[in-house]
């Protein structure tokens, strides 16, 4: 018997039941895109059949990281840039867990910049939803990684000289088997893509827009946009890599020209999990791990039985 | 300096077989009934580069290395860039002979393989001048040859044992059963060849020498093992089954262990993209409800002080392993020092609260990774487990029945979804997790997928269901409850029967001699030779860093006029954390360090103690630093 009875609960649920009773307002700023995120996922999460208890929603730090705050499950608020290694091991140690990490732009594409290559590489069943504002917000408006060529801010005065970090192809390329793009503006497109974004078996990857009205102004608030699945205009396989990169890097560029084209970019739905990868491989169990602690009947080998080799 | 033992040398370059060949040899000694005990020198480099191990063996129970040696195999550096006598770095080729003349006591063999020195470059040692000096008993064999006559040029480390044997009338079947047991096929046909070969050889020369292996018989079976398999077996069965690291020496040696095992344990092991990711898994394995562990050296555990200190502000427990190494920075990357005692105690933002354990020993290294996870998963802490290369390296003979041991699988004050029903919980359903008023400052706590137990953690201060809150009451509320776990495990660890401290020497001897971790074996050999000597000193040996024996160090030290602190580093950490802690005994603590790069010897704590005691202003050793207490 598993000592987890919310994982595959089955009944309805509200999306009532992911509002928290103890904070129920975000304390984001008026405008701000971060509430089209949070409601994206109270809107996608009773679609994909989780209840709160099952779902463990792991973030970093800024406005953004605060989502767990307002959307009721396990959840824990990390530290900067440090959501994806501790979401990967949640989910090592109990798959059965739905895994959802979260943070701003500056934490997944700057300081944990590491972490997402090589959470992508190793493909978690795992969904990371980053809050692309280009900016970063909670410290008043520094440049961040997305921020485009020649931004400037207090800490850049002079204006970037760098080229902005391409978040989609970075994704692609390390590894991630969903690679996704929407906008706090497309409520409803965003919350199908975070609704598939969970239900597919790998990393997937959704930069969700979300404008700053405080500290990013001049920035648009990312109207209007474009569904690429949705418009003539674009003819892609997204099951094909290379139509996919060569996308995504349009995608890119269009974005600092005042040109927001979202939806799905890359989804490939035959490369193994990790979970699968690391079972085949002997190195992982088939039962979660998190059950062997509460299981009494549990075999608990030791290290007594290692000596052999030492006498 | 004792007669009945042997401390045979081997020495050679990175690469020809120098430390497993010690291996057996140490395994060929313990099986004949005797203790042993390695001491391993090496460089930081795949090929080549002098290396030597040491193997100690006694008829009683060895816990330190001895006062230099007694028989030297040179084998040479067949692997030296550049053998030539005008290199940068000097005949690398001629080191494992070269360097190690100076510590090699009087009456002792010297064994060294003519097939790879040249005659010439060995003249210019002045071995023969020498040798007349200090009675040393020189026997020049070409080990090459014997290697290559039955196999290949590796081999030579073989040879070297078959003489070593010869010269020392050892039975030569324990080597012949090891050599059937860790290799096959033509190998081990070769290398038994190579064995017998030179044992025939050997046994025709002139033997001018005393020297001989003494006997023992020992009562109880014994396995050879060192630190890292210590806290490695010990952290298994603590019922630990969740490891995440990136490799670094010397804390390397505890994760391949670990990853070795894992599998067949049921566990997982994960080898990731940096420090900071690894303690970060092990944080995010531990939420989850499993038992989990990291580990590294100095710098990538200075990247885990983020993580480190997250799991403290958001009680989940962890056990990090730190294996310590000369620094700063990338310092001495293969050579042991207590140079990050500050750093595991202190590193990572706001007021520490953590256990830190610094075992002494192989027994100590088990027992206190066993204990750091019980104390890590009972009270919701990190805890921290700190050792250093000597540790990692040094291989013992242990009775293997101090390991029949029962596994550990216990998560502390974990709920069941039963309990969780009768638990306290928000209006909204959001489980209590951080109950500021909780019993002993620990509350009980939930983990995801359980019905029922829903709440937030974070790394900010959070009110009791972990949101958010800077209230000023709170804030102390949850300070002084997170704060206190410390004093409930100094009363727990006072209460036990055994403490993991450690006393030699007479309890009413006049003065006495502190020192933590590694150094304890040493120490310890020490103070029973300045015994001997008519001294009167003893020893306490503390293992219990955070929190701090307070009791048992004041205990000592106010029944003692004066105390040497003797560390492997230069600041003299440990001594400055025992002021710290104490309050007092000022002028009455000095301090002996060497930090070197290589671990104490036994007799430069005796001359480093009858100096500083004695009042002689002398230096207490060439390798040692002196610094005297308050007011002298």
């Amino acid at each position: 018997m598993s000592a987890f009875s919310a994982i595959d609960e089955d009944r309805e649920i509200d999306p009532e039941e992911y509002t928290p009773g103890i904070e129920p307002q975000a304390t984001w700023c008026p405008g701000c895109g971060d509430f089209s995120v949070l409601k994206a996922l109270k809107q996608a999460m009773p679609e994909v059949g989780r209840t709160p208890e099952e779902v463990l929603t792991v973030t970093g730090i800024g406005c953004s990281s605060k989502l767990n705050s307002y959307f009721e499950s396990y959840g824990f608020h990390s530290i900067h840039g440090r959501s994806l290694p501790i979401a990967r091991a949640a989910k090592l140690a109990n798959p059965d867990l739905e895994v959802i990490a979260a943070g701003g732009d500056g934490d997944g594409y700057g300081i944990g910049g590491n972490h997402f290559i090589h959470t992508a590489r190793e493909n978690h069943d795992m969904t990371y939803i980053v809050f692309n504002n280009e900016i970063f917000g909670l410290t008043k408006g520094q440049t961040s990684p997305t921020s485009p060529k020649g931004h400037k801010s207090k800490t850049q005065p002079h204006g970037s000289a760098k080229d902005p970090i391409r978040p989609l192809s970075l994704g692609l390329t390390a590894g991630a088997s969903y690679v996704a793009r929407t906008a706090a503006t497309n409520p409803n497109q965003a919350a199908e893509i975070l609704a598939e974004a969970i239900e597919h078996d790998g990393f997937a990857h959704v930069d969700f827009l979300t404008q700053c009205p405080t500290w990013n102004k001049d920035a648009k608030s990312y109207v209007p946009y474009t569904d690429v699945q949705e418009s003539d205009e674009f003819d892609f396989d997204v099951t094909d890599r290379k139509e996919a990169a060569e996308m995504m890097y349009e995608v890119e560029s269009k974005l600092y020209e005042g040109e927001v084209l979202t939806g799905r970019f890359y989804v490939d739905e035959d490369r193994p999990s990790y979970t699968e990868e690391k079972q085949a491989t002997g190195e992982m169990p088939e039962e979660p791990l998190a059950e062997k602690y509460f299981d009494e009947d549990s075999e608990w080998k030791r290290s007594y039985d290692l000596l052999e080799h030492h006498t | 300096m004792t007669a009945h033992e042997l401390i045979w040398r081997i020495a050679g370059g990175s690469g020809d077989g120098i430390d497993s060949t010690s291996q057996n040899f140490a395994k060929a000694l313990m099986r004949a009934g005797l203790n042993v005990f390695t001491h391993r020198h090496y460089p930081s480099r795949i090929r080549g580069g002098h290396t030597y191990v040491e193997v100690r063996a006694k008829d009683e129970e060895v816990t330190s290395r001895g006062d230099g040696y007694n028989f030297l195999l040179s084998l040479g550096d067949s692997f030296a860039r550049n053998p030539s006598e005008d290199a940068y770095y000097g005949n690398e080729e001629l080191k494992p002979l070269a360097e190690n003349l100076d510590e090699l006591r009087e009456g002792g063999i010297i064994v060294y393989d003519t097939g790879l020195f040249d005659e010439e470059d060995v003249a210019e040692l002045n071995l023969e001048e020498r040798a007349e000096e200090n009675d040393w008993h020189v026997y020049p064999v070409n080990l090459r040859e014997i290697a290559r006559e039955h196999g290949r040029d590796v081999m030579r480390n073989t040879a070297g044992v078959g003489v070593t044997a010869a010269l020392l009338d050892m039975d030569v079947s324990f080597f012949e059963e090891l050599i059937r047991q860790n290799m096959s096929g033509d190998i081990q046909e070769d290398n038994l060849n190579v064995l017998e070969d030179a044992f025939e050889r050997a046994e025709e020369f002139e033997h001018t020498h005393d020297l001989t292996v003494p006997t023992g018989e020992n009562e109880q079976e014994l396995g050879l093992m060192n630190g890292s398999n210590a806290i490695a077996y010990g952290a298994l069965d603590a019922g630990c089954r969740f490891i995440a690291g990136y490799p670094m020496t010397p804390w390397t040696e505890v994760f391949t262990i670990m990853s070795q095992h894992m599998s067949e344990f049921g566990g997982i092991a994960e080898q990731v993209e940096d420090e900071i990711a690894a303690a970060a898994l092990a944080l995010g394995a531990s939420h989850t409800g499993v038992k989990a562990m990291s580990g590294s050296s100095g710098g990538g555990f200075a990247l885990m002080s983020e993580p480190l200190g997250l799991a403290e502000m958001t009680e989940t427990p962890i056990v990090l392993i730190e294996a310590m190494r000369a620094g700063p920075s990338t310092g001495m990357p293969t050579k042991p020092e207590q140079g990050d005692l500050e750093h595991v105690l202190y590193t990572s933002q706001g007021d520490s609260n953590r256990v830190v354990f610094a075992p002494a020993g192989i027994k100590e290294a088990y027992e206190q990774t066993r204990l750091a996870f019980e104390l890590a998963y009972d009270y919701q802490l990190p805890a921290i487990v700190v050792y250093d290369q000597k540790i990692e390296g040094e291989l013992r003979s242990i009775p293997i029945d101090f390991f029949d041991r029962e596994p550990d699988p216990d998560v502390g004050q974990v709920l069941s979804e039963e309990e969780i029903t009768e638990a306290a919980h928000h209006e909204s359903g959001t489980f209590k997790r951080f109950d500021a008023e909780a019993e002993g400052g620990v509350s009980p706590r939930t983990v995801p997928g359980q019905k029922g137990g829903r709440h937030l953690t974070s790394g900010n201060e959070t009110n009791a269901y972990g949101h958010i809150d800077e209230d000023p009451d709170n804030r102390v509320a949850q300070m002084a409850r997170r704060m206190g776990k410390l004093d409930s495990i100094r009363e727990d660890l006072d209460e036990k029967e055994s403490s993991n401290q450690a006393y030699r020497g007479p309890e009413d001897a006049q003065y006495g001699i502190i020192t933590w971790g590694s150094q304890q074996g040493t120490v310890f050999e020490a103070v029973d030779r300045l015994n001997e000597n008519g001294q009167a000193v003893k020893a306490l040996g503390v293992s219990d860093l955070m929190p701090y024996p307070e009791a048992e160090v004041t205990a000592f030290l106010e029944s003692v006029e004066e105390a040497v602190v003797v560390e492997m580093n230069a600041s003299g950490q440990f001594k400055g954390l025992t002021q710290k802690e104490l309050g007092r005994f000022g002028d009455k603590l000095s301090s002996l360090l060497k930090y070197n790069g290589n671990p104490f010897e036994p007799a430069e704590i005796v001359d480093g103690f009858e100096a500083i005691v004695g009042d002689d202003d002398a230096v207490p050793g060439d390798s040692t630093t002196f610094v005297p207490a308050a007011g002298d």
